[in-house]
Parts: C-alpha cells; structure tokens; sequence
C-alpha cells in the first residue's frame, strides 16, 4: 500500500529537491532575478525613511531653520514614488512566478497524467492526484515566489541597516545588533512550533470534516443502528482535540510576538539610555540619530521572524515538492517503444497517414496477468476471433472478465504471453492506433461536462452536427434529447449527472458509434432501467454489435443468446466456451447460471406488468 | 438577525462571554502601554533639547507621574543623570504590554474556540437527531459545506477580526484624544488622508470581491475538469484522446491563470496605492511637525512632533485592515445564517406519553396508510397481522411501498393514517429509540463506516467480544473474505482501506445487525446481494439459534428469490401500495394470480431447456 499521508514534512533539507524545482521553475529566471534586484532596493528605501527622518530632525527642527526644506520636500517625494513603484513592481513579479509557476507545474503534471497506465490509477486515489495538482503546486509557486521574496527583502534589510548604524554610530549598533542572534533563536524556535501545532489543527480539522462527511452521508443507518449518541460522543471528543490543539496553536502563537517585541524593547531601551547619554555629556549623537536607532530597534525583529518563518515553511514545502515531483517522475509503464512512435505518432502527436486500416482479427496467445506483486487474476489464456464476431464473456466478479477487455484495450498490457490484432503484436503499433479503433461503453457510462452534443462528438471530434444527429438517432436516443430543454444543446452537469443512468447510456453508445470503430467493447449494466430505456439499449447493442468485432461483459440473457461465442470465466481462466445451444446442452456453470439469469429476468417482466 | 438567530448566537457565546470581555479589556491595555512608549521618548528628546539648548529648568513632559516624580527631584539635571531609570520604565512598559497583547490572544483563542467547538458540537448532534425524512431529501454536499466552511468563516470572524476591529477603534480613539490634547491643527495634519486611506481600503475589497469570485470559480473550474479527466480515465484512454484532454485542461488553466493574474495586479495597484497615500500621509506629518515646530516652538516641541510621526506609523495599518474586514463582514453573517438555518430545522421527537414496551409481541397492521408531505401516496389501508416469532415475507415491484412498510415498523416514517400495534401497544406511544433499538433493520443500500470491519460489526453492541463479532460475521457469511483481508477484522472500510463490493457490505452489515438483541428483524431487499447459498445460509442459522431457546425474533424479508419467499410464514405480495395477496405459499400457489405465474416460470424455464421456442425473446 503506497502512503498517502499528506502531513508529513521532511525532516531535513534536501538541495536535489530544490534543484529539480528550480529546474522547473527555468522559464521564471528573470523574473526570480529582477526580484532579488527589487527587493534589495525596497529594503533600501525602508532604512532611509528613518535617515530622512533623522534629517528633518536634525537639519531643520533641532536648530530651527527651514532653509532647504524644499529639497528635503523632494527627496521625500522622490523615496515615496521610488518605494511605491517597487512594491508595485514586485507584488506584479512575485505574482506572474507564482501563478505562472503553478500554471507550468500543472501543465507538466495533466500531459504525464494522460501517459500513467491504469494500474497507476488502480493504486492511486483520485483525490490524492488532484491533491498534489492543486494544493502541493499551489504551496511551490507560493514558496518560490513570495518565500524568495521574503528571503530577499529580511536578509537585504538585516544587512543594509547594519551597515547604517555602525556608519552612524557604532556602539549603538553592537548594542542593538547584540539582540539580533538572540532574536534568531527565538523565531527560529517558535516558528517551527507554531507551524506544528498549526499542522497539528489542520489534521484534526480534516479528521472533522471526515466526521461531518460520515454523520451526514451515513444519517440514514445511523438512526437503524440507535447510535446518535455514540456518534455525538465520538465526535465531541474530536472537537475537544481540536479545541485543545487550536488553543494551543493560538497561545504559542500569542506568546511569540510579545517575547520577541520585549527583547526588541531591551535594545530601544538601551538605545534611549546610552544614546541619551552620548546626546547631552558627550554630544557624540544627534538626536535625529536617536530617533532613527530608536525606529531600527524596534523594527528589526520583524525582517528576523520573517526569515524564521520562511525557513519552517520550507519544510512543508519540500515534502510537497517532493511529491509532485515523484509524480512527474513516475515512469508510465506501458509506453510505445521509439521505433513505434518514429513510424505511427504519440499519443499527442498522431502520424495518422501512417496508420494500417483495423479489420478486427483478435488473437490472445498464452496471455497472462497479474498486478505487480499480485496473484494471477488470468492464466494462460488462448482466444482466437475472427473480424465481425460477438464475443460474451460471462462469469462471477473477480473471475477476470474485465482483465481480458482490459487487456485488449491496452489498458493493461499481458505479463506473460502476447495479443495479435489483424495478425501483428498490438505492441508493435501505437496505443492511440488501437484506441482510436475502439467503442468502448462503460456499466456506469462516463459523461464529461459540457452539452449532449459535445459529448457525442467525444466519439469523431470532426463529426459534423449531422453526423453527431444521425448517430443519436441510429442508436434510438433522440427522442429523449429532443425533449430535453435545450436538445442536443443541453448542458449534461458534472459527470453527466443531470442525465438518469439509463440516459447516460444511450448517449455513451451514441459517442461510440459515431467513431465507427472496428473493434466494440461493452460492459452490460446491471443496474435496472425502466422497461422502455431499457428495450432502447437493447436495439442500440443489437445495431453496435452488427458487423464488428465485439467482446461483451454480458449480464442480459438476450445479449448472451445472441452471440456468437460465449467465454465462461472463473478464477482467471476459461472453464467454458462455446454457443448458447452447445453450453445450454450441458451440464455446468453456464447452465446454472442462465437459468438463474432466465428466473430473475422473468419473474421481473411479471412484476413490472401487473 | 431574527430573534431566533440572536437566541442562536447567544447559547454558543454563553460561558465565553467573559473571556471576551477580557480578551477587549487586555487589547485596550497593550494597545495604551503602546501609544505611552513614544510619549517617553518624546519626553526625553525634549529634556535633551532643553538642556541643548541650555534652558535646565524646563518643564519635563515625560508622562504622569513621572514628569512630577522626576521634577520634584531636579528636573532636567536630574532625568539627564538617572537616564538608565527611563529606560528601565521603557522596558517596564514593552514587558506589561507584553503580557497583555499575550493575554488577549490567549483569551480570544479559548474564547473563540470553546465558541467553535459548541457550535460544531450542536451542528453535529442536531444533524444527528433530525428525522429520517431530512436526510433522505438532504443535499449532503451542501450540508458538509456549511458545517466546515461556514463554521470556518464564523470561527475566522470570531478568532481575529472581531478582536481586530476593536483593535483599530481603541488605537484611533486613544491615539486621537492624546494628539488632540497636543495640538489640534497638527492632528489635523496628521490625519488628512486617514479618511481616504480607510474608505480606499474598504471601497477596494468590496469592490474587487468579484474579481475573486471569478478567480475561485475558475479554480473551482480548473478542479473540475482534473477531476472528470482522472474520474473518466477510461474513456479518454478509450477514445484515444488525451490530446483533446491537454486542450482542454490548458484552456481551463489558461483561464484560471489569467484571472488569477488580473486579482495580482489589482492588488499591486491596491498596495501601491494604500502605500503610497501612507507614507504621503507620514510625510506630510514629518514636514508640517518640522515647519511647526520651527515657526511656531512654543506650539510643538520637537519632541511632540515626534510623538505624532510615531503615532500616525503605528496607525495606517490597523485602518488598513479595518477597511478590509468591514467589507469582508457580510461574509460572517451569510454564513452564520446558512449554520442557523440548519439548526433551525425542528428535530425529531417523541410525544410526551411515549414509554418503552415490551416489542417480542404479535404485530398489527390497522388499516395502515402512508403519504409523503406532498400528498403521494405509498401505502392505503395495510391489514395484517403477524404473529410474535413468524417470518414474513413481501414480494412486489419497485415503487409498490414494500420498503415504506417495513421503514414504518422502526418509525423511520411515521404512519399518516390507520395504526400499528406491537402486543396492543400504538406504536407512536413507543420511545423511537427505544424501539429501534430492539428492531435490527438491514437497509438495502447500508453505510460502513470509516473503521476496522471489527469495529464495524460491533458498532451497534457495546461492549461485545471478538467472538461475538466473529459468530456474527459467520452467520453473514462474510467470516471468510474478512479473513481473506491483509488484516483481517483489522481492515480499514473506506476511502483509506480497502474498496468492498456491494455484496460484501450487505453481509458486514447484515452481520452488524444480528450481533444486537432484536425482536424484530427486517431484511429490505439485502439479502439479494448475496447469493441464493448465502441467502439460505444466513437464513438456517437465524432459524438454528431460534431453537437454542434465544428468543424469537419476528423477521420480515423483502425478497425476490421464490425459495426464500416460500419458506416464509406469510407472504404478501404488494402492488401500488396495497396487499393483493396474503397467505403461506401453499396457499398463494393453490390460487390465482401473480404469486402463482411467478411460481409458474419455474415450468417455463423447463420448456425453454427443452428447445421451447415460445419463450424465445424473454
């Protein structure tokens, strides 16, 4: 079982992490430069505002003249505008990295996505993809982006305004710069607490959003079993958790700022004591410079938690690096090999003049299959179908009926053994060649957003409307759109869902159809639809199957009678084979199972009738 | 807000109220021991000028008492040569505000988070006592919205912004009596753009809502179209269109990009401005304190003119924020309405002569109806009666109120007309809990909870041994492919464990209902998801630890499997919710009617074996 905890951080730093993330961030390079440049000019303009301070104070006010206050005026003015465009400049930059860089990561990710093969998707949940597409890049393009920044703008600060007070006056500096290191310790300390207890709360928080999740979705059974109580106790105890952790959080958090803002004041307070001093028995200090020592000292530890914080969240934001980049690291593993491509195309970049025409011919040779490091769900199976033959595959859940359609698909590729289509190893031809030659209907059909037309037209993206119409009705499904609200022009909702199920599938069969596929593949829905839809999918098997090669996941009785062969599957290997009148005649699963079929169906027509 | 929200708002403040209180009073301490600070070094710089200027017998302007303490003491000389005493009463002041603004944050977070978690507390258990009714119709989606979202938002209001609204009224009042006292045209000075900077900051966040608006809905958008690309894998494979997919995608990114980029620049222009006009406004303060304090000395020190530098610094952020979270206040209110909303919804409850009695009794069905609120009806005149340790069995399409019934017997609906007995009792005179407690009901599509299969099964039976769980599970027939697990009993169900089949949750489940005492048993539809052998296995050890002496437990079985049917007791075959047949399967195969051709088919099916070709096409 992969892990899918997302709470993780790691523990220490690790460079190749970032330099991988850098990598991916090389289209940013000027704009991560011309933050850097940025940042260090705002840093200072932020220590010159105390010095022209200092200047107005000690030029005009503390000797009572206002000869040159023009300039002064200026100089201000100029610092204003100069300062206001930068921070202008850089919220504009740091954004276009961070949403841009977010954009670029996501990009890479959605084209390796469409390249995992589906054992990927078997082990791997969709919200934890979506997860890593979302919240992890959104997290690197916000570290990247504003934690450079950040970065930037503290340690230029730190530095420049260093360097002015030992200019100014250097014993004041040492004293105010002695609290620095002492400060350090503390962010770093606190920081690191804080977004830990903070992680702490978001884990309880999702443990409640879970909670709330089961006590609505489960209401119903949760009244059958008498367990609201339980239920409430149970979760009271979790908001107590959260309750506490929060507090927690928020004390810590409470604590930090006033213990740094006090050391702060130790500095501004020897400050106003020793500069004090130097003003009246020394006169070594202006009082301007007072002032601006006074404004330093009580700002410094702002630049100093700054990087602190950066320096915590980085954490989190290397195990979220971390994880999108094992996912844009995960080798697809059925791919087309060089030589394949170099003749037929990729799955982006099709070479279709290339393509040889599919007749329908399906060979399985000894295939086999198992799940990596699992047990063998198909053993040594042999087929031979010719082009133009319905194929029903019957048989229990688990008995592999889905692994051989999965198989001839190319979903999965066979461990062992090989699959011949017109003759050649599909391996030998791209994916998309055969994809593109199927029809494919799903049990739980799968509709995309958008209009029934749209979604038709998934089938031949250059199918004409007529095309698309003449395809709904060939599969008796236009009655229905028409008296939709908008006809072909009707908005399906997420998934389909605004559709009922019976629906979904008659459209699904129409998108299939309009590709014209030689190759047909259907899993029959169990599900009960009513009478009339469901005598609408039946016609609209009967006209997919005519003339194709077809391999059926068979349920209804009319569909397995009619075939031409019908597969009997059980733990993973053909126990039967044969037509409906040849299995019929003897004794075995197929018999036993078709008369059950036979009851069920029947006594359903009895009941609906009455 | 209504009264009854108020009333709402008022039981989840209740016992927090306090802390609040305290929470604002500790705000108001820190943010004057703040203000002080400058007024010391105000009073120092103007002694240092005063001496500079050889004027020792100046005033001292430091704050009371200190400027008496210091000038009842000498004065000037005195505060130049005990300058280590200011700074020590500069500490002093960093340290107590210190301890306050901890305090307040420590206060606000009990506060708001004792608030938050009654208000999760009373969402979750009133959720959990509304009737069965709501959570049939509910929009679970939208419920766990408002229970996490929503609460987040109010939580959010509560924790921080309150606190900071206050926050920047107390610093302005405080700050503005103490310049004012000062110098008026000054404080005018210095306040001239405060005004604009707060109806600046106010009018852009309301008005640059929709921008974010428009970029959530593009990310919502963007998760979308991930999520129905990653859901519909298959079919994209399938079809072979993974480039169509990459356009699809980039466009959706592309948009998402784009707005998100014009929120960047709106907010660039948003800090640009709101700085800009800031340090306008510490400009003007710096330039009109040194032309004032120049021209007209005895009006403003230089020491004062530093007050108001310092002062109106510490000023424009709070004003800031202010104008940000009073645009953002109608977001708390919305929310906490869709919270009250919830729990405005009556819960479900027993009349007050409701009582507990004894259910192991003959039950009656008395001329039973069932009608949703808008009037469908499901049931009309149901008449029956079963006897204490009978099975019955019902038998009926879809829609025909077979699952209503059997729902009414746990008063997961109550009945609109007519009544039940159990042993002479009206059913409505029954404690609900009570008497679901004492029936096991096994719904058709039953819900796992997110634990171990263990803690599954026993869910419903306190305190019940591992053996217990494992003869339950036997009877279920679901023992041997929980022992197929990994871990066994100890598997996770759910997102994080393993996926089950239909079949395998209907048997935990059914396994789940039998580990608890009940006197009645009813089986909706659940036993068709396991096969015809499970069936009748779960069936005979029902009937086996009957003969153990345990007592009888009266079973309904909605069913369609004639073999399950005809070793019922009674059996009812209903149709549009009414009983057309009644009686044993002896007695419904010797008449005529539906009972009897589904019995029939059994003939049918031997003539299709035999090459019949009359029922060709079935």
């Amino acid at each position: 079982m992969q892990n899918f905890e997302e709470y993780n951080d790691s523990k220490h730093l690790d460079l190749s992490v970032w330099k991988k993330l850098l990598n991916i961030s090389r289209p940013y390079k000027k704009h991560l430069i011309a933050i850097l440049a940025t940042m260090s000019i705002t840093a200072t303009f932020d220590v010159s505002f105390p010095l022209l301070n200092r200047q107005a104070i000690d030029r005009f006010a503390a000797v009572g003249t206002l000869n040159g206050l023009g300039g002064f005026i200026a100089m201000y003015a100029l610092a204003i505008i100069g300062q206001c465009s930068c921070i202008f400049f850089f919220i504009n930059l740091c954004g276009q990295v961070e949403i841009g860089l977010c954009k670029l990561i996501r990009r890479l990710g959605f084209k390796h996505l469409q390249e995992l093969p589906f054992s990927f998707y078997d082990r791997t949940p969709v919200g934890y993809l979506i997860a890593r597409m979302t919240s992890d890049t959104q997290r690197l393009g916000d570290t990247v982006a504003w934690g450079l920044m950040d970065f930037m703008w503290s340690a230029a600060y730190i530095l420049i305004v260093s360097i002015t007070m030992l200019v100014l006056n250097w014993r004041l500096a040492l004293a105010v710069l002695a609290v620095v290191p002492v400060i350090a310790l503390i962010a770093g300390y606190y920081q690191k607490r804080i977004l830990a207890s903070y992680r702490e709360v978001r884990k309880i928080n999702s443990k409640i959003t879970g909670s709330f999740n089961e006590g609505i979705t489960g209401a119903k059974t949760t009244k059958t079993l008498v367990r609201e109580e339980a239920n409430v106790q149970e979760f009271t105890q979790l908001t107590d958790g959260m309750c506490r952790a929060s507090m927690q959080a928020a004390i810590t958090s409470a604590t930090f700022l006033p213990i740094v803002v006090s050391l702060a004041g130790f500095a501004t307070a020897f400050v106003l004591y020793r500069g004090g001093y130097q003003v009246y028995a020394l006169g070594t200090t202006s009082i301007g410079t007072l002032t601006a020592f006074m404004t330093y000292a009580t700002q410094i530890f702002d630049p100093i938690s700054n990087i602190a914080r950066r320096f915590a969240e980085m954490q989190q934001a290397q195990a979220a690096a971390e994880r999108v980049i094992a996912l844009l690291e995960t080798e697809p593993e059925i791919a087309d090999t060089p030589e394949v491509v170099a003749v037929y195309g990729d799955n982006f970049h099709p070479k279709r003049e290339n393509w040889p025409a599919l007749h329908g011919d399906v060979t399985f040779e000894n295939v086999s299959f198992r799940y990596t490091g699992g047990e063998h769900v198909l053993t040594d199976f042999n087929l031979e179908v010719k082009a133009g033959q319905n194929i029903a595959i019957v048989g229990e859940t688990g008995s592999g009926k889905s692994t051989v359609v999965n198989l001839l698909c190319r979903f999965y590729e066979p461990t062992g053994g090989r699959i011949l289509i017109d003759g050649v190893d599909y391996k030998e031809r791209s994916q998309l060649w055969l994809q593109s030659n199927l029809g494919y209907v799903l049990q739980t059909p799968h509709l995309f957003s958008g209009t029934v037309r749209e979604n038709i037209r998934y089938g031949r993206l250059d199918a004409t409307d007529e095309e698309v119409e003449a395809s709904a009705r060939l599969v008796d499904a236009e009655e229905f759109i028409l008296t939709l609200e908008n006809g072909y022009d009707t908005d399906v909702g997420e998934g389909g869902n605004r559709l009922s199920t019976g629906q979904k599938q008659l459209i699904s069969f129409a998108r299939a159809m309009i590709a014209n596929p030689a190759i047909f593949v259907l899993d029959e829905a169990t599900s009960s639809v009513d009478t009339e839809t469901e005598q609408k999918i039946q016609a609209a098997i009967r006209t997919a199957l005519a003339g194709r090669t077809s391999f059926i996941i068979a349920h209804r009785l009319s569909t397995i009678r009619n075939a031409d062969r019908i597969l009997v599957l059980h733990d993973g290997e053909m126990i039967q084979s044969g037509t409906h009148k040849e299995l019929l005649a003897k004794q075995g699963y197929y018999r036993d199972l078709y008369t059950n079929q036979f009851k069920a169906e029947k006594q359903q027509t009895l009941l609906e009738e009455a | 807000m209504t009264k009854s929200r108020r009333k709402i708002l008022y039981s989840f403040m209740k016992g927090n109220l306090l802390k609040y209180l305290g929470a604002i009073c500790a705000m108001v301490v820190s943010v004057g021991t703040g203000l002080i600070a400058p007024l010391v070094l105000a009073g120092t710089i103007d002694a240092l000028v005063n001496v500079s200027n050889h004027k020792p017998d100046a005033a001292i302007t430091l704050p009371e008492p200190a400027a008496s303490w210091m000038m009842a003491r000498g004065g000037i000389p005195y505060l130049m040569e005990h300058l280590w005493l200011v700074a020590v009463g500069m500490i002093v002041l960093y340290a107590v505000g210190g301890v306050f603004q901890y305090l307040r944050g420590r206060w606000t977070a009990q506060a708001s988070e004792r608030f938050s978690k009654t208000m999760r507390d009373r969402l979750y258990s009133h959720l959990q006592n509304l009737s069965y009714e709501y959570h049939v119709k509910a929009q679970t989606g939208d419920l766990i919205q408002r229970c996490t979202s929503d609460v987040d938002t109010v939580r959010g209001f509560l924790a921080s912004q309150l606190v900071e609204i206050f926050h920047a009224i107390a610093m302005v009042a405080i700050a503005l009596a103490v310049l004012l006292n000062i110098n008026v045209r000054m404080t005018l000075y210095s306040m001239v753009l405060v005004p604009p900077l707060f109806v600046f900051a106010f009018a852009f966040f309301n008005l640059v809502r929709k921008y974010f608006l428009r970029a959530d809905e593009a990310e919502g958008k963007l998760s979308a179209t991930l999520q129905e690309n990653l859901t519909g894998v298959r079919v994209v494979r399938a079809f072979g269109r993974a480039a169509f997919e990459e356009d699809k995608f980039d466009a959706a990114n592309e948009d998402y990009y784009r707005k998100s980029m014009k929120l960047v620049h709106l907010l660039s222009v948003y800090w640009g401005g709101s700085d800009t006009l800031s340090m306008l406004q510490t400009g003007i303060t710096v330039v009109c304190g040194v032309v004032m304090v120049v021209t007209a000395p005895l009006e403003l020190s230089l020491g004062q003119m530093v007050i108001f530098v310092s002062y109106i610094s510490m000023l424009l952020w709070p004003i800031r924020q202010l104008g940000r979270i009073l645009s953002d206040l109608g977001k708390a209110t919305v929310s906490f309405g869709r919270i009250s909303e919830i729990l405005e919804t009556e819960p479900e409850k027993d009349t007050p002569d409701a009582g507990d009695y004894p259910i192991d009794r003959d039950i009656e069905f008395r001329h039973v109806g069932f009608a949703y609120d808008d009037g469908r009806e499901v049931l009309a005149d149901i008449n029956l009666t079963v006897k204490r340790g009978q099975t019955m069995a019902l038998l009926g399409a879809t829609g025909s109120g077979k699952s209503t019934m059997v729902h009414l017997l746990q008063r997961l609906y109550d009945v609109t007309r007519g009544e039940i007995l159990i042993g002479g009792v009206n059913i409505n005179h029954i404690r609900k809990q009570y008497l679901r407690s004492h029936v096991g009901l096994v719904l058709q599509e039953p819900f796992l909870y997110s634990r171990s299969v263990r803690n599954n099964i026993g869910i419903a039976q306190k305190g019940c041994s591992d053996e217990m769980v494992c003869a339950a599970a036997r009877i279920a027939n679901a023992h041997e492919f929980i022992e197929g697990f990994e871990n066994g009993y100890d598997t996770l169900v759910g997102e994080r464990g393993v996926t089950l089949s239909g079949g395998q949750k209907q048997r935990i489940a059914i396994a789940r209902t039998l580990l608890k005492q009940n006197d009645i048993l009813i089986f909706d539809d659940s036993l068709s998801a396991v096969d015809t052998e499970t069936d009748r296995a779960i069936r005979e050890a029902l009937r086996q630890e009957r003969a153990d002496g345990t007592p009888h437990a009266t079973t309904f079985i909605i069913s369609h499997r004639l073999t399950t049917l005809a070793e019922a007791d009674v059996i009812a075959v209903m149709q549009n919710g009414s009983i057309v047949q009644l009686g044993s399967h002896e007695q419904l195969i010797a008449q005529e009617g539906l009972y009897k051709r589904i019995y029939l088919i059994q003939s049918a099916l031997e003539d299709e074996m035999n090459g019949d070709p009359a029922v060709k096409g079935a």
